[in-house]
């Protein structure tokens, strides 16, 4: 683990440098401007995928991105990351998780990355999911409403670049879809966010 | 199949295996989408349909391309639905299909509609999906709406808009550019991701113009009130700042430190960590400047959460390589960390603990390590091996605590790498610290005894036959190599007597019993164990007399081969067989060096276990080829160096030529290196008129024309000069090419019958005194220096006058010399007043010659410099002096 030396290499760079892409990362995201998130992945108990979303090219595959999920999952999946967010450094990049019922949340971002922005990025998600389908936070439920979760993805991140961490906030944009129209998202209290998640979720276990 | 996302009748599977998706198959779900295209739209169902096909997606599942568009066609239908939870999940899903250009149009006017809808969701999601497909051909249409939006007044509109213009900034600037205006009022919004992401956009837009950046930082550092992530960008833009300006405030105040420090302050954790790490990563940070920075990091260690403790230990570690005192303050927080549930934080406690311990506090940490190590993954365990090797060169008094650490971890389960790490620093160790030799040696002994990795076992088994012989009872070793030879594979097994034998020549008295024992391996299975065996049988005279072992012989087993081994299997290559024998002398010893190789010296003891890493492939025995095979040049002798190419010529003149400079014992070659690139022309008889009367020394005795440089491919051409032997002599060059032009028709390629004799004149050549002198490193510069000796050693001191710094005198001295610094001396860190470089080569004639600089700041701007050189020759040690001297 050769931390120290690659660490400084993906410290932030000089302004000459950028301009173009300053590295592989998130595709189009420039690093030194910019925390940038690397993916979000949502994995069962047993590493399979429930969701996850990429936002740098550095797994062009699927089989590429497998192969990181595996790795990623067995190197995680005995540490205790129930109470508190856990981190770990893996293959130069760092990675915060969360683990709750049989799911397990990971956010993963440059080796240079601050380690609290990535986890508020975790815990906005973790939170989030938690908020949409009521506190019941598992497999079978996530799976039940996966147009909620991957709308969730949605608004957390786009391209790599943070766009929401509020838990609250990020619900309330994602239950908001079949509210009113004209009701501006903001002006939306979290208890309508919640009710609107508990219909959707009733709606969709009566079809 | 076709099935609703939950089935009611399935109450079996209810339990751990249930999953909506089970049995799903992309036919059907692709067959359901049709309904995408009922007149009538069941907007629930067809949200469920695209949920199933993104799901699909999500798991890795290919859409053909025919498939994808038929997918998206039908999708853009439901635009006539205005169920907004539909919608949602076509955005998604269009931005999932990444749509080529031509399929764009089609929903263009959809999402144009909704970007300037009254919904605040429609036109934050259209903005972000039209920008995400969009090739730019685009952009100037709806980059009025765009502008708009970034200062709309719903938040999660501004947001997009600028979201989406960070990624756009990357494909189209100058677009993205022009709307400077409108994000510079998105920075002062009042959300507080909006201005993080306006800042984010800004700093992108300007991050060219340092002036601009420079403002727009003083300008916010003063303001208050902004989101922890735009706080934590603005640290980032921040000490950009602080960076580049480095360089003209020396002593005073740094500009923006305040800033940094007053964000320790701030109530976010990310904002102090990330004011922390900036503070600790400032170019020739101080201690006090330090000091607030690592309390806060201190405080953190001792936090509930991984997260913070991982951050801070992490940055810890990186301060501990610096600033090692500044850090000692954390080291009982530090020491608790070693039990920590999260290996990774406890790995980097205790290499920052192997860092900045101090004596007598090792014997209580590696206490402390061996219970932690048995229970940690192999990358970790290699960190901390390296960090008890280093511990134990800064620390050799503790060699036995350490050695026996190193010992008893050989013994326990580990892969390759990590046999190898801990192999390696025994090794170190047992060079470096001559009291730990002998144990050293023993362990290493019982660990071939029960060695799974047979390059591991053959390595030691070399380095037995190195230092075992020299120790005080070498018998007590010779048990422990026969056993190779009865219980290993062939490898080993030829390893092991090539050791009996070094044994063998260097102990007398051990001589009939080594016999006794290369005798028996005789009858080895394996033909290579038998041929070692009858070798040194015959070298070392087993015919029952005990002689003294002449010293060809030990030249022979204990000689290193001073050359790197790719050149010699280079030149093997070459070799055609004939009357003529292989001469090992003929062999190109330069290897083109990188910086942080460790490279084996001749004749010295070898640097670690293993082969010396092998060089780069190197154009030495390729120039060495060449010139062999032009008869003028091939009585010159052996190729001393071969200089790097310099350019004789701008670049994009007519003519592109660059010289080589080869440097023989009693000769120079120039080897002009031309290319032509007029198309419409052809170069024939081309050479290079030398004008030697500023190089007193030398005379011109041959040169090979070119005979025809045709377009754009490089060709050449060389001059030959005779200098007095084995002298440095220098001198200065110019040089006129001289060619016949003929024009070609660039039609039919072919050139006119007659040319025009022409001459372009081509830049001065120099011949300098480094031309004489190789680059080879040694290891380990002190054990060279002191064995050397202080025959041949010339002392003076030299002023350098203003330099810009001392890294830039350091670097004119290097490069005046051309030699090789060793053990990362050319690096002068930062704001240091003074710095000691270390340089070793060969000088021509095959001299060795090592060379210490120190060099120290003499008033504001003047460095002095003084310049130790040995060499194995005095006339050297002296041409050294001469060369400082008149450069």
């Amino acid at each position: 683990m050769s931390m120290d030396l690659d660490d400084c290499l993906a410290l932030p760079g000089f302004f000459s440098v950028n301009g173009s892409k300053s590295t592989e990362d998130c595709n189009d995201v420039n690093e030194d401007s910019c925390p940038c998130i690397k993916n979000i992945l949502l994995l069962d108990s047993e590493g399979n995928r429930v969701a996850v979303k990429y936002y740098s090219d550095e797994w062009p595959t699927n089989s590429a991105k497998e192969a990181f999920e595996k790795a990623l999952f067995s190197k995680t999946q005995k540490t205790n990351a129930r109470t508190e967010a856990e981190i770990a450094m893996f293959e130069n990049h760092i990675i915060v998780y969360k683990f709750v019922q049989d799911l397990h949340f990971f956010v993963t971002g440059a080796e240079g990355e601050n380690e609290l922005i990535l986890v508020i990025v975790l815990q906005g998600f973790f939170d989030a999911v938690g908020l949409l389908l009521r506190g019941n936070v598992d497999k079978k439920e996530a799976l039940e409403n996966l147009d909620l979760i991957l709308l969730c993805l949605d608004e957390i991140v786009d391209g790599g670049v943070i766009l929401e961490t509020d838990a609250n906030a990020i619900a309330g944009k994602v239950a908001s879809h079949s509210v009113d129209a004209a009701a501006p998202l903001s002006e939306q209290t979290i208890s309508q966010a919640l009710a609107t998640a508990r219909e959707h979720l009733a709606r969709s276990l009566l079809k | 199949m076709a099935q609703p996302l939950v089935k009611k009748d399935d109450d079996r599977d209810e339990e751990a295996d249930y999953s909506p998706f089970l049995g799903i198959e992309k036919g059907a779900v692709l067959q359901e989408a049709r309904v995408f295209n009922d007149p009538q739209l069941d907007p629930r169902r067809c949200s469920q349909v695209i949920t199933k096909l993104l799901y699909l997606l999500n798991q890795g599942e290919s859409f053909t391309k025919v498939e994808a568009t038929e997918v998206f066609f039908s999708v853009t239908k439901l635009f006539q639905s205005k169920d907004i939870g539909l919608r949602r999940m076509v955005y998604v899903m269009i931005k999932e299909l990444s749509p080529s250009a031509d399929e764009v149009i089609i929903v263009t006017s959809s999402l144009m509609k909704d970007m300037t809808s009254k919904t605040d969701m429609y036109r934050a999601n259209a903005i972000r999906v039209l920008c995400r497909i969009t090739d730019g051909t685009l952009l100037t249409q709806i980059e009025r709406y765009l502008k708009q939006a970034i200062v709309d007044k719903n938040p999660v509109v501004a947001s997009a808009a600028l979201v989406s213009g960070i990624h756009l900034l990357q494909t189209n600037p100058e677009i993205v550019k022009r709307w400077s205006n409108e994000v510079q009022e998105a920075v002062q919004s009042r959300a507080a991701l909006v201005q993080f992401h306006a800042l984010a956009l800004l700093h992108q837009i300007r991050q060219k113009d340092r002036l601009a950046v420079n403002k727009l930082v003083s300008s916010l550092t003063r303001g208050s009130a902004r989101s922890p992530l735009a706080q934590c960008l603005l640290i980032r833009y921040t000490s950009q700042v602080i960076r580049e300006s480095a360089n003209n405030t020396q002593t005073g105040d740094r500009p923006f430190y305040d800033f940094l420090e007053g964000c320790l302050r701030h109530k976010a954790e990310m904002v102090i960590f990330e004011a922390a790490r900036a503070i600790t990563e400032l170019n020739g940070v101080t201690s006090r400047e330090l000091t607030p920075a690592i309390t806060v990091l201190q405080l953190f260690l001792s936090s509930s959460k991984p997260v913070l403790r991982f951050a801070a230990v992490r940055t810890l570690n990186k301060v501990a390589m610096t600033h090692p005192t500044a850090v000692t303050n954390c080291n009982i927080d530090m020491e608790s960390l070693i039990s920590d549930q999260n290996r990774s934080i406890a790995t980097l406690a205790i290499t920052t603990l192997l860092k900045t311990g101090n004596e007598s506090s090792v014997d209580r940490l590696m206490k402390q390590i061996t219970n932690f190590m048995s229970d940690i993954a192999d990358e970790f365990k290699i960190v901390v091996v390296e960090a008890i090797r280093s511990l134990c060169l800064k620390f050799p008094l503790k060699h036995r605590s350490l050695m026996n650490f190193l010992s008893n971890i050989l013994r326990e389960e580990g892969g390759f790498e990590y046999k190898k790490a801990i192999v390696d620093s025994i090794v170190i160790l047992i060079r470096d610290i001559p009291e730990a030799k002998e144990t050293g040696l023993l362990h290493l002994c019982e660990f071939i005894e029960d060695c799974e990795f047979t390059y591991l076992s053959t390595q030691i088994l070399h380095f037995l036959g190195i230092e075992g012989p020299k120790t005080s009872d070498p018998s007590k070793y010779i048990r422990y190599i026969y056993n190779r030879v009865h219980l290993e594979n062939a490898t080993v097994r030829a390893g092991a007597v090539s050791t009996l034998a070094k044994f063998g020549a260097m102990v007398d008295g051990l001589k009939p019993r080594i016999f006794v024992l290369l005798r028996r391996c005789l009858f080895d299975t394996d033909d290579e164990v038998r041929d070692r065996a009858t070798l040194y049988l015959n070298t070392l005279g087993g015919d029952g007399a005990v002689v003294e072992t002449g010293a060809d012989v030990k030249e022979f087993l204990f000689g290193s081969l001073d050359i790197p081994l790719v050149n010699l299997e280079n030149s093997l290559k070459n070799y055609e067989a004939s009357e003529k024998p292989f001469d090992i002398n003929s062999v190109p010893k330069e290897v083109k060096t990188q910086p942080l190789t460790e490279k084996k010296a001749p004749g010295k003891k070898p640097t670690g276990l293993g082969a010396p890493p092998p060089g780069p492939p190197t154009t030495v025995d390729a120039y060495e080829k060449l010139l062999s095979s032009i008869p003028q040049f091939a009585k010159f002798g052996k190729l001393f160096k071969s200089s790097a190419p310099v350019e004789l010529t701008e670049a994009e003149t007519e003519y592109a030529v660059s010289v080589v400079k080869h440097i023989f014992d009693g000769h120079v070659v120039f080897q002009y290196n031309c290319t032509n690139t007029v198309p419409e022309q052809l170069l024939e008889n081309v050479t290079v008129i030398v004008d030697a009367s500023e190089a007193e020394e030398f005379a011109e005795v041959a040169s090979k024309p070119l005979r025809s440089l045709p377009y754009d491919s490089p060709g050449q051409t060389f001059v030959a000069f005779e200098k007095p032997d084995g002298v440095p002599a220098v001198g200065k060059f110019s040089n006129m090419l001289r060619f016949i032009v003929k024009e070609v028709d660039p039609s039919t390629g072919e050139a006119e019958e007659d040319g025009v004799e022409d001459e372009y004149q081509l830049e001065d050549l120099e011949v300098v005194a480094a031309d004489y002198i190789l680059k080879v490193g040694v290891s380990n510069f002190r054990n060279a220096w002191e064995s050397m000796g202080a025959d041949f050693e010339r002392v003076d001191e030299y002023g350098l006058g203003p330099r810009d710094s001392l890294a830039e005198a350091v670097n004119a001295v290097i490069d005046l010399l051309g030699m090789q610094p060793c053990e990362g001396t050319e690096a002068v860190p930062p704001n240091s007043r003074s710095h000691t470089c270390l340089l070793s080569g060969v000088y021509i004639g095959n001299v060795k010659v090592l060379v210490r600089l120190q060099f120290g700041l003499d008033g504001p701007k003047e460095v002095a410099m003084k310049l130790a050189v040995r060499s194995e020759d005095e006339i050297v040690s002296d041409a050294i002096h001469e060369i400082v001297a008149s450069g």
